[in-house]
């Protein structure tokens, strides 16, 4: 007789891995990849390319030489960070300022605690903020470059939607919304400019079932009822829904960042609060902290939370109460 | 300005002496009472917490033997009689001398010796392979070579040989705490004693079925012939199911037994010269003759 | 579309139905049958034959050996060869008695005709006893004694008796062809049944991949006199889980721990069924069962769906079927979610045996093990509601209290985690070994607390 494989059950497995789930979330984030090469041309392009070699550089060198484990490159999770990472920073940052991102994000944020499925903070925020509060010129400077296809981009050059509200209060601001900025927004990280092309891509994850959707509902609606509210009562002061939600990245961070496996809770019900919290801090960071954006930090803050959410909350068990 | 300094300074000191102040006044109302002779157990004991003792590690050991009346249950095989000697001195009990023991396996089917005719795809763990069915092999009662043994083992005493796929104990480094005893599910390690300068004579083999069945299944496999009950002047085996056990208490390590076993299920390890099976049968043959005139 | 299925968890395997147009064949005898002592759940059953006996198909050759035990019968003609152990098809000795056949000769009172009895007698003792009598166990799975889960304890009353038609794993066909062939013998079984347990509600469940099999049940039943529903259910694994099941059917979920006579519920086979209907109409034990040769790397021509004798080796089969295909790499007994890798292809056939299954090795072999992602996917597959990747990092924390607390003990052990699992951590294979830690704590627990009730009980009337 030949020898035949003897193992538990199950005998088959569905057609899933890491690496497939890693590919689809590179897939959605691609049509969003695509405008912002067509908005922002070489410059953006160089800024990804960068990103994704020394990421995965990065992650291949330390799995080799320091932790002299076999190489997780292969599940593709190092691409999905450096995309990440890339879509965060302006569209002009310089290839150094994007090296040094990768390396916090992918050294510090992931592989120092003990690489996938380890980590507590999402490395491509992490990578973020480090570079946010080491070079804030750089990564305040919203320069627009010269893109593929020119959109009359002119009024606005310099500071994002948000950084506006400053300038121009909160009513002019919210003027600035549109139906036009679904398409393409103005200023701001590479990766936010176009609404669409964002939801696009978390619809067909959503669809493939690769992620599930409350985390990201539950930060949409947080941030609209909370902007409602506060502008209800005092329009003058305080920006619109509208604005708020497609400003400063909460799409992006909601779709794709709050949405990691890793650093969010397992259960709905976790993800519901951890994306009520999520939108929370960004609109009180929003309307009375110092910056303006704020989608990172709260990101970051709730991945705090995570572990204590797993612990409080667990579904609901057959033929238990 | 400097006003804001030294404000500071005092500010700080008085908080770090108030702060100070609590934390000995809450470490006072809850001091723990407890018997200074426990640290000095702890103290001697090896500190590898491995649990081989039976209690949940050395504090839980050092805590049990000062509240017992006398050491009987408290034997920590790791320190041996060295570190139960200084135990008892600071108890003021007296110990019983305990023969230094050390694992050893009884499985000698080597991947040359058993052929394999499945393979295993799980979690490499010799306990789930237990669970599912009796093995790669067509020995039920052979080592499974998933290393449970290994895993179990805080003193890094075992390792898996690639070439026989069985696991090999260190001497040196074995405790004889018994973790792999407990994990082998096929219970194919048992402590024995060490012998003198190391020397003993053991069954490599736990397989109960008939002769030819475990001849069939692996070659090194005892096959409950007998022989070396018949051989052993010492009444130190005792045959059982169809597997043959030395009791190394009685044994003499005159290793007539393993010159005479057919299969080499018998090992003698340790022995400053290699087995002389030619002067052995011999020898045996002689005695037989003597005891027949 | 039907909608009506279990609530939690769940995954959808592709349901690789490939024998599924393949008649049902009459199996030849071989020379010599050995039929295993430990063919059902609970006690092993003992010999009551010796060796060099000249037996009859159909005859008696070992008693009950418990409470929850069944009989068994000889399958065939012949002398009793030996009475000894053999490896099952894990490789373990189990006993066996060794029958060489001899002709074909059947016990007396056996009714062999096929003529269809739709006329069910009224005492249900009797019919019980005669379920008991010829040995009949569930077919779907589990093997428990089928007259011991008829004879619900005194102050459970059974609201709903369901047929289990759903045949939910993948690659699987002896139901469905049953279903097909012997609809009106399966329904006539579950007639009895809705009438030994007292006339209850009767559903025959049959998974909507299925739909010759839905309309065969649905057009039978018309012909028939009985009131017996037939109920589509939405495709989804493990639906043929007896909890699963039932709150499909019901919308009741049995507790942790419970029967599912606790919700009123009592789960049969369709397989179970038709044994029913052959031992109380027939008078005939059961012998015979349908097993499915089928998988992945076999060619669908060389498929098939085999009438045997419990009792045949596998390997008898394997080798009238055309031999083991190029490329299997795995062999499994049941189905490839739940079924049993088979080490040993001597192992022989036993009354709960469905299937001959070749895996390829692009379809079974496992991935290499890599980091948890925390993507929950196992939770959300898990029909029973319980988080595979917290019960996995318990047990190798070796916390057995949190195992408890987090439900361990509920597996049903249906893979749907590791299946589901991205990163092929093997959920299952240690949260099996975690379950019976656990069950064991909770038994010894129970045996504790039992008898220290008693020694307080001893006391008082000593006190007294």
């Amino acid at each position: 007789m030949d020898k035949h494989i003897v193992s538990p059950n199950p005998h088959i497995h569905a057609p899933v891995s890491t690496r497939s789930l890693m590919l689809d979330v590179i897939i959605a984030l691609c049509p969003a990849v695509v405008v912002s090469f067509l908005f922002y041309g070489w410059s953006e392009v160089m800024i990804m390319a960068v990103s994704i070699v020394s990421c995965v550089l990065l992650e291949w060198a330390i799995t080799k030489w320091m932790l002299k484990a076999p190489s997780t490159v292969g599940d593709l999770s190092a691409v999905v960070t450096a995309i990440l990472l890339a879509m965060n920073l302006p569209p002009v940052t310089p290839w150094w300022v994007v090296v040094i991102g990768a390396a916090v994000a992918i050294a510090v944020a992931k592989m120092s605690f003990g690489g996938i499925g380890q980590n507590i903070f999402n490395p491509a925020i992490t990578g973020r903020v480090f570079l946010l509060l080491s070079f804030p010129a750089i990564m305040t400077d919203w320069t627009l470059p010269q893109g593929f296809i020119n959109p009359h981009l002119d009024a606005f050059s310099g500071a994002t939607l948000l950084g506006q509200v400053n300038i121009l209060g909160a009513a002019q601001a919210d003027k600035l919304v549109g139906l036009q900025t679904l398409w393409h927004n103005i200023g701001g990280s590479a990766g936010e400019i176009s609404a669409i092309a964002l939801l696009a891509g978390w619809l067909y994850l959503v669809v493939r079932k690769v992620i599930r959707p409350w985390i990201t509902l539950s930060i949409f609606a947080t941030v609209a009822v909370i902007a409602a509210i506060f502008h209800l009562a005092d329009p003058e002061s305080f920006t619109g829904p509208l604005f708020n939600l497609l400003t400063g990245g909460v799409i992006l961070g909601a779709c794709f960042m709050a949405t990691d496996y890793v650093t969010s809770p397992m259960s709905n019900l976790g993800g519901v609060i951890f994306g009520f919290g999520i939108g929370l801090i960004v609109m009180m960071i929003r309307y009375f902290g110092s910056y303006p954006e704020g989608m990172s930090f709260a990101i970051l803050i709730m991945n705090m939370a995570v572990p204590l959410l797993n612990m409080a909350f667990h579904q609901r068990k057959f033929g238990r109460k | 300005m400097t006003s804001t300094i030294l404000w500071t300074i005092a500010i700080l000191a008085g908080l770090g002496f108030l702060l100070a102040l609590v934390l000995y006044l809450i470490a006072e109302r809850f001091k723990v009472v407890e018997d200074p002779r426990i640290d000095e157990v702890e103290k001697v004991m090896p500190g590898a917490n491995c649990g081989g003792c039976g209690f949940a590690g050395c504090r839980a050991f050092a805590d049990s033997a000062v509240k017992a009346p006398n050491l009987d249950g408290h034997y920590c095989p790791v320190g041996g009689s060295e570190v139960m000697k200084k135990v008892a001195d600071i108890l003021g009990f007296a110990v019983e001398e305990k023969a230094p023991q050390v694992a050893v396996l009884r499985c000698n089917g080597t991947c040359a010796a058993r052929p394999t005719v499945n393979y295993y795809d799980g979690v490499k763990s010799c306990k789930v392979k237990a669970a599912l069915y009796s093995g790669d092999t067509a020995c039920p009662f052979g080592c499974l070579g998933c290393g449970d043994c290994v895993e179990a083992c805080q003193f890094g005493a075992l390792h898996m040989d690639p070439e026989t796929g069985l696991p090999v104990v260190d001497e040196e480094k074995c405790t004889a705490c018994g973790a792999c005893v407990k994990a082998c599910p096929k219970a194919l390690l048992e402590l024995r004693n060490k012998g003198p300068r190391g020397m003993r004579e053991f069954v490599a083999c736990r397989n109960t079925d008939k002769g030819p069945v475990a001849k069939k299944a692996c070659a090194n496999a005892c096959i409950g012939c007998g022989i070396c009950v018949k051989t052993c002047t010492h009444e130190a085996i005792t045959m059982e199911n169809n597997i043959a056990y030395i009791d190394f208490a009685k044994c003499k390590l005159c290793r007539e037994c393993e010159a005479m076993c057919p299969t080499g299920a018998i090992h003698g390890v340790n022995f400053p010269k290699p087995l002389d099976k030619a002067a052995l049968k011999e020898r045996i043959a002689k005695r037989k003759e003597e005891s027949h005139e | 579309m039907s909608k009506i299925t279990f609530k939690i968890g769940g995954v959808h395997p592709d349901d690789s139905k490939l024998s599924r147009g393949c008649a049902i064949e009459v199996l030849p005898l071989p020379e010599t049958v050995y039929v295993s002592m430990a063919q059902h759940l609970g006690a092993p059953a003992k010999p009551i034959v010796a060796v060099g006996d000249k037996v009859k198909a159909g005859q008696l050759i070992a008693e009950a050996g418990g409470f929850i035990s069944a009989v068994v019968h000889s399958p065939v003609s012949g002398t009793v060869k030996a009475i000894a152990p053999r490896a099952d098809l894990a490789g373990r000795p189990v006993m066996h008695v060794e029958i060489a056949v001899e002709g074909d000769e059947w016990a007396d009172g056996i009714d062999l005709s096929d003529t269809l009895v739709t006329e069910i007698p009224d005492d249900r003792a009797a019919m019980l006893k005669k379920i008991q009598d010829c040995g009949v166990v569930g077919l779907g799975g589990a093997t428990f004694p089928t007259h011991v889960k008829l004879n619900p304890a005194p102050g459970s009353v059974a609201e709903c008796l369901i047929l289990n038609g759903a045949e939910c794993e993948p690659y699987l066909t002896s139901d469905f062809r049953i279903l097909l062939e012997r609809t009106k013998e399966i329904i006539v079984g579950a007639a009895i049944m809705q009438k030994v347990l007292g006339g209850c509600r009767t559903v025959i469940a049959i998974e909507e991949n299925k739909p010759e099999a839905i309309k065969a049940v649905s057009d039978a039943l018309k012909e028939l006199p009985y009131k017996i529903e037939v109920l589509p259910l939405k495709k989804k694994y493990p639906q043929g889980g007896e909890k699963q099941l039932i709150a499909a059917v019901m919308g009741r979920e049995v507790g942790s721990g419970a029967l599912p006579i606790s919700v009123g519920a009592v789960v049969q086979n369709v397989a179970t069924s038709l044994a029913v209907y052959e031992a109380v109409q027939k008078n005939k034990p059961l012998l015979t069962n349908v097993l499915t040769v089928t998988g992945d790397c076999l060619p669908v021509e060389k498929q098939h769906n085999y009438l045997f004798r419990i009792g045949v080796p596998l390997s008898f089969i394997a080798e009238y079927a055309g031999g083991i295909p190029e490329g299997a790499a795995k062999l499994i007994s049941g189905g490839p979610m739940m079924g049993r890798a088979i080490a040993n292809l001597d192992a022989t056939t036993v009354k709960g045996s469905s299937s001959i299954l070749y895996l390829s090795e692009a379809a079974t072999k496992r991935n290499a093990q890599t980091a948890c992602i925390r993507c929950g996917r196992c939770s959300q597959a898990c029909p029973m509601g319980l988080e595979p990747h917290l019960l996995y990092r318990l047990y190798e924390a070796g916390d057995y209290d949190g195992l408890e607390a987090n439900a361990v003990q509920d597996c049903i052990e249906c893979g749907c985690c590791l299946y589901s699992c991205p990163a092929y951590v093997p959920l299952l294979d240690q949260i099996r070994q975690a379950k019976g830690a656990v069950l064991g704590i909770i038994r010894a627990r129970a045996a504790a607390a039992k008898a220290a009730a008693e020694a307080a009980k001893s006391n008082e009337s000593k006190n007294q």
